[in-house]
């Protein structure tokens, strides 16, 4: 009954009035155009990139300095040329995930959310297209940063204990897993820029949730420490783009897991929220 | 096609708004009046589903507005002034508004235009002086073409050409058929454009009539008569229907239900020697003012510790 008037009057508007209509696709495109029409967005992404290949070089030749000098640090005793030029990672993940903080939290704290929400009433296509684009452009920049880092830091320590090649057995796999944490980590910042609404919230809970807790985790027991450790969001990331894995950490593949369960925490909150409380 | 139906929304123990009854009809402005805190952009918040009421209901063209397919095309609103990014262009947020509807391009153009943003259209909106913002936010709401247009303050920060410009530009739209409904706390400034007038105090309904009712409801045939016999005078004057007021020892009465003609008739035919006769008439000020007294919610000269949590 109900379907047949409301297919009757959408007939009528139709036929009086030119057919607009919102669209998951078209709320979609309209993110995209919305995230590169900021400066901040090229800034901040262009950081990120800098930081990813820039301390994954530096990190490349300092390894390699210490190697042709004798004097080797003990942080790099076990290095190879992947964790060496992936370790711009940590540096990247800040710029990428308070973008990602950014493109949610930054319309509240602007009022253009109200522009937004009065456009899509139904608000939950703005939240999952703002994480689906973000999540994408902060995939695409962690692994092509994650690839340059290592396409020109393995040229710096080829000839070293640390040389590898592209071709050698799990690079592959831990270049890509970098560039999808980094992407996770986007949509993370975007989850929490829409969950807390504030840009100082969001990013101090990102920072928080990534970098701080690990070293909280260390006042506990060990005991405690090696069960919850390997599931900490931080961790459980490392994990995805780790090359060597032991006994207190999880594999690539349940460190995806656990980071997507994450990921959808933080997405879920913000769409319950969403959802539930005024604008 | 605005449709309220006991609108109620509560922010704890604040009322914002109470159970507000109304209609806003198309082909006529209708002013949403009242002062400072009386729930006029909370009301409209509602209506476009930023807020939800705590109960009651508010229909526009027949749907609630988040049911609509095209809500830009059902309601264009102007909330708050800034409802914008700063770093975002004025033809960039109009451009991603348009996307989410497939409104083309050239609409985009169109309302650019119609706004007069032409000249800045390329620049960051953050740089905006109030009343190109508010010209930016008006573009917007008419970016959709709709049949209802929701301004709420419109001519805030505007010069005065901007405002002549939005009085042209609402009645315009009424012409044109439209649902036109604009929030102001000047009566001054509804007067000019309005035709109806929906008025609120409190979150309560105050009044929902014409301008010209609401002159003739406040009184606004008041005779002032100024005579050297008030006593007299009263005798004279009093019958059915008529109402004379005037403080004791004081030479000076207020008449209503008589004209000055009848008055100064009547007190010739009894020799009472008169010193002035005057009609006074109410303004539209006035008449707003006395409706509204008991509702204002920050007088000037108490101190309010009561704070609403959103802007009014």
């Amino acid at each position: 009954m109900s379907a047949l008037t409301a297919t009757a009057e959408e007939r009528r508007d139709t036929s009086v009035r030119p057919a607009y209509r919102v669209t998951g696709r078209r709320v979609l495109s309209s993110e995209w155009a919305k995230l590169w029409s900021l400066r901040s967005t090229w800034i901040t992404l262009g950081l990120g990139l800098l930081f990813l290949v820039a301390f994954g070089l530096i990190s490349a030749s300092r390894y390699e300095s210490g190697i042709n000098s004798g004097h080797m640090d003990r942080d790099f005793a076990d290095a190879t040329a992947v964790s060496l030029s992936l370790f711009g990672t940590n540096f990247a993940q800040l710029a990428l995930g308070v973008l990602g903080v950014l493109v949610t939290a930054g319309e509240y704290s602007t009022g253009m959310i109200r522009s937004t929400f009065a456009a899509v009433p139904r608000r939950l296509p703005v939240l999952w297209s703002k994480a689906a684009v973000f999540g994408l452009v902060a995939l695409a920049v962690g692994t092509l940063g994650g690839f340059v880092a290592f396409l020109i830091g393995s040229g710096i320590v080829s000839g070293t204990p640390a040389a590898m090649s592209l071709s050698h057995a799990g690079v592959l796999r831990s270049l890509l897993g970098a560039g999808l944490y980094l992407g996770l980590v986007g949509v993370i910042g975007t989850a929490l820029g829409a969950l807390l609404r504030s840009v100082a919230g969001g990013i101090s809970v990102l920072v928080a949730a990534l970098m701080l807790i690990p070293g909280l985790i260390s006042l506990l027991p060990s005991s405690w420490q090696d069960d919850i450790s390997p599931y900490l969001p931080s961790n459980a990331g490392e994990a995805m783009f780790a090359l060597t894995h032991d006994s207190t950490t999880l594999s690539p593949g349940a460190g995806l897991l656990v980071f997507l369960c994450w990921t959808s925490l933080a997405l879920g909150g913000a769409a319950y929220r969403l959802v539930r409380s005024d604008v | 096609m605005i449709d309220a139906r006991q609108l109620t929304k509560r922010y704890g123990e604040k009322t914002a708004v109470d159970g507000l009854d109304f209609v806003v009809k198309p082909g006529t402005v209708t002013g949403f009046l009242g002062p400072n805190g009386a729930g006029k952009s909370t009301t409209m918040r509602m209506i476009v589903g930023l807020d939800a009421p705590t109960s009651g209901s508010v229909n526009v063209n027949g749907h609630h507005y988040a049911r609509h397919q095209a809500p830009l095309q059902e309601v264009g609103a102007l909330l708050e002034a800034k409802s914008i990014h700063p770093g975002r262009s004025a033809y960039n947020h109009l451009r991603a508004l348009a996307l989410t509807h497939g409104i083309p391009g050239r609409r985009v153009d169109q309302v650019i235009d119609l706004a007069g943003l032409g000249s800045v259209a390329k620049r960051r909106a953050g740089a905006f002086s109030l009343g190109m913002g508010q010209r930016l936010g008006i573009a917007a709401a008419l970016l959709g073409d709709p049949q209802t247009v929701m301004l709420d303050e419109p001519v805030n920060g505007l010069d005065p050409e901007g405002v002549l410009w939005i009085r042209n530009l609402l009645k315009g739209l009424a012409d044109e058929g439209r649902t036109v409904f604009v929030s102001s706390h000047l009566m001054s400034e509804m007067a000019l454009v309005a035709d109806h007038l929906i008025i609120v105090g409190r979150g309560r309904l105050l009044a929902d009539t014409t301008v010209a009712d609401l002159i003739r409801e406040a009184g606004g045939d008041t005779v002032k008569v100024v005579t050297q016999d008030p006593a007299r005078l009263r005798d004279v004057l009093s019958g059915p229907g008529v109402d004379i007021t005037g403080r004791i020892s004081s030479e000076e009465l207020q008449v209503t239900g008589l004209t000055a003609r009848e008055i100064g008739l009547k007190a010739a035919e009894h020799n009472i020697a008169l010193f002035e006769l005057s009609a006074r008439t109410v303004s539209l000020e006035e008449a707003f003012m006395d409706l509204t007294r008991d509702a204002v919610e920050y007088h000037g000269s108490t101190t309010a510790t009561e704070t609403l949590g959103r802007p009014a």
